[in-house]
């Protein structure tokens, strides 16, 4: 219960600030930029089947808008209370420290879920036209969806590190784009490497969903980043306990 | 049952002390004032009690609920207000104070309820739909102490609650404080000593991370005044002035400090503890024909007080 009275204030708190507004529309335009210009492509070269083809491409697309806005999302969760100070007031009051965590957690997550769901027009209004095989895309939504969970379960942490919104937001982008683009250096890392930091990557888990499928493992992969990025969250808030300041 | 109890309170940053072996008790219905320079332990004591942080080594029972076994249960006894007073900054005062009854589990059909009497203690009904960015820095002293009293705790707990206020709000902090303190044991911390001779049952005062003494204000004030001293100001000449002045009954000592402008020397007179001497050397003064520019008993300063406390320390 307490967890949700943290989610509700920080969701009042992303739509009194202008930063959900902003972080949506900015996801709104481009992914819509992206969706019309790929249907253009389709209905031109491709002829009008456009049933999984313009997914893949839209998808994959989208997810990069994702994944440099979701730490645009996160920076202020733990920096701006660091800095305000109001996290003093949390930690003393009869919260346990995972009320905060999952509680700022599901209210990016609500963000994020609502961006998603402003984009089924883009399905919708095909689907008025054509007759759309709605199971695949679904499974790319399912994609985006946990990558981009993973994505705020990462920022989340590195803004507990610090008060500096800023330096939260840029060491969210370096490290999504590291786990991003782990596995591009086929050519010179050795055929063991590689087959690890595939596993590692954040790019080629998507893949799947995208080509609509929802394989266990890519789930699995996912959901361990997240958990392990709330963790870590876990142990940065704890380090107040020797340190002695938030 | 005491509504504080601190026992061998220590806590260590790494190898650097913020407080060491601390104990004293508090009973309810107290208002404890907390008395320290800054960086003599006050804030890190308070954050072990509100279980910010847990001590190094010791322990402390707040309402019976100890702070390492059961922190919920004693972060659900206190009411906090820590120095800097911490407010998000874009939320009405009303919304503010909700979100907190919320999560100190005042139950949802009372809330509207609880909170509007808070606000009405702290004297915030005209404030309460303002954004607590637009408050001056006396009302959200009020939103912070209102914060501080959400879900009735017994305890409260305020870390220099009239720090960087004007003199009127001091004055009105300081009032509300005392209200509060007929039902509630406070804790408050604080380095200006008038005010803890104005609200408090007892003080205790730190340095460097240890309890240096605990006390009724006015017992500390015999402790230390037991060498009163009056400030004199005039143009006499001074070794005349030293053998007058050393003859007038209830004087111990006469010092000339400082040379002041316009050839008027500064005199420091220790007299003995309880005699009222301020008169009769203003009479024996002007009788000489010497003009008298100004008198008055000095003032202790906190200062003082530590040097008296840790040097009776040192002697035993």
């Amino acid at each position: 219960m307490l967890t949700l009275a943290i989610a509700r204030r920080e969701l009042k708190a992303y739509f009194t600030s202008l930063i959900a507004y902003t972080v949506i529309a900015t996801f709104l335009a481009v992914s819509g930029y992206f969706f019309y210009t790929n249907l253009v492509m389709f209905v031109m070269f491709v002829g009008a089947d456009v049933r999984l083809g313009l997914w893949q491409q839209t998808f994959y697309d989208i997810r990069f808008v994702l994944v440099s806005l979701m730490p645009l999302l996160t920076m202020r969760l733990f920096a701006e209370e660091k800095k305000l100070g109001t996290i003093e007031l949390l930690f003393t009051s009869p919260l346990q420290d995972w009320d905060i965590i999952l509680g700022k957690y599901l209210a990016s997550l609500t963000v994020l879920v609502l961006m998603l769901v402003l984009t089924f027009l883009y399905p919708a209004l095909l689907a008025i036209v054509f007759s759309l095989d709605l199971a695949p895309v679904a499974a790319g939504y399912a994609g985006l969806f946990l990558m981009g969970a993973a994505c705020i379960a990462c920022g989340l942490f590195l803004s507990s590190l610090t008060e500096n919104q800023i330096v939260a937001a840029m060491s969210t982008v370096g490290v999504l784009l590291l786990l991003w683009f782990l596995d591009w250096n086929e050519g010179i890392a050795g055929a063991a490497a590689i087959t690890v930091l595939h596993q590692l990557s954040f790019s080629d888990h998507f893949l799947n969903f995208i080509r609509g499928v929802i394989e266990l493992d890519d789930v699995v992969y996912y959901a361990s980043v997240t958990t392990l990025f709330l963790f870590l969250t876990s142990c940065s808030l704890e380090t107040r306990k020797w340190r002695g300041t938030a | 049952m005491h509504a504080i109890e601190v026992d061998h309170l220590t806590k260590f940053y790494g190898r650097a002390r913020g407080v060491l072996d601390l104990s004293f008790t508090v009973e309810r219905g107290e208002i404890m004032g907390f008395l320290g320079p800054n960086g003599s332990g006050k804030t890190t004591t308070m954050r072990m009690l509100t279980c910010f942080f847990p001590p190094t080594s010791g322990t402390a029972r707040i309402c019976g609920h100890d702070i390492i076994r059961e922190p919920l249960a004693v972060r659900r006894s206190i009411g906090y207000l820590p120095e800097s007073v911490p407010l998000y900054l874009d939320m009405p005062v009303r919304s503010y104070l909700h979100f907190f009854a919320e999560v100190k589990g005042v139950p949802a059909h009372r809330r509207r309820q609880h909170v509007d009497a808070v606000i009405q203690q702290c004297g915030l009904e005209q404030y309460a739909h303002r954004l607590i960015r637009k408050l001056s820095k006396g009302y959200r002293q009020r939103v912070g102490i209102a914060q501080a009293l959400l879900g009735d705790p017994e305890v409260l707990i305020l870390d220099e609650p009239t720090i960087g206020l004007d003199p009127r709000q001091i004055i009105e902090i300081r009032n509300l404080i005392k209200e509060l303190g007929t039902t509630r044991t406070i804790i408050l911390s604080t380095h200006i000593l008038p005010e803890v001779s104005m609200t408090c049952n007892r003080v205790i005062i730190m340095h460097e991370g240890r309890l240096v003494a605990v006390d009724r204000p006015e017992n500390l004030m015999r402790r230390i005044q037991q060498t009163p001293q009056i400030m004199l100001r005039t143009d006499a000449p001074k070794q005349e002035l030293r053998e007058t002045l050393a003859r007038v009954p209830g004087v111990r000592a006469v010092q000339h400090t400082v040379t002041g402008t316009a050839a008027l020397d500064f005199y420091r007179i220790d007299t003995e503890p309880k005699a009222d001497v301020v008169s009769e050397l203003a009479r024996v003064v002007v009788e000489r024909g010497w003009h008298l520019h100004e008198i008055r008993p000095l003032d202790i300063t906190l200062e003082q007080i530590f040097i008296q406390l840790i040097s009776d320390e040192q002697k035993g």
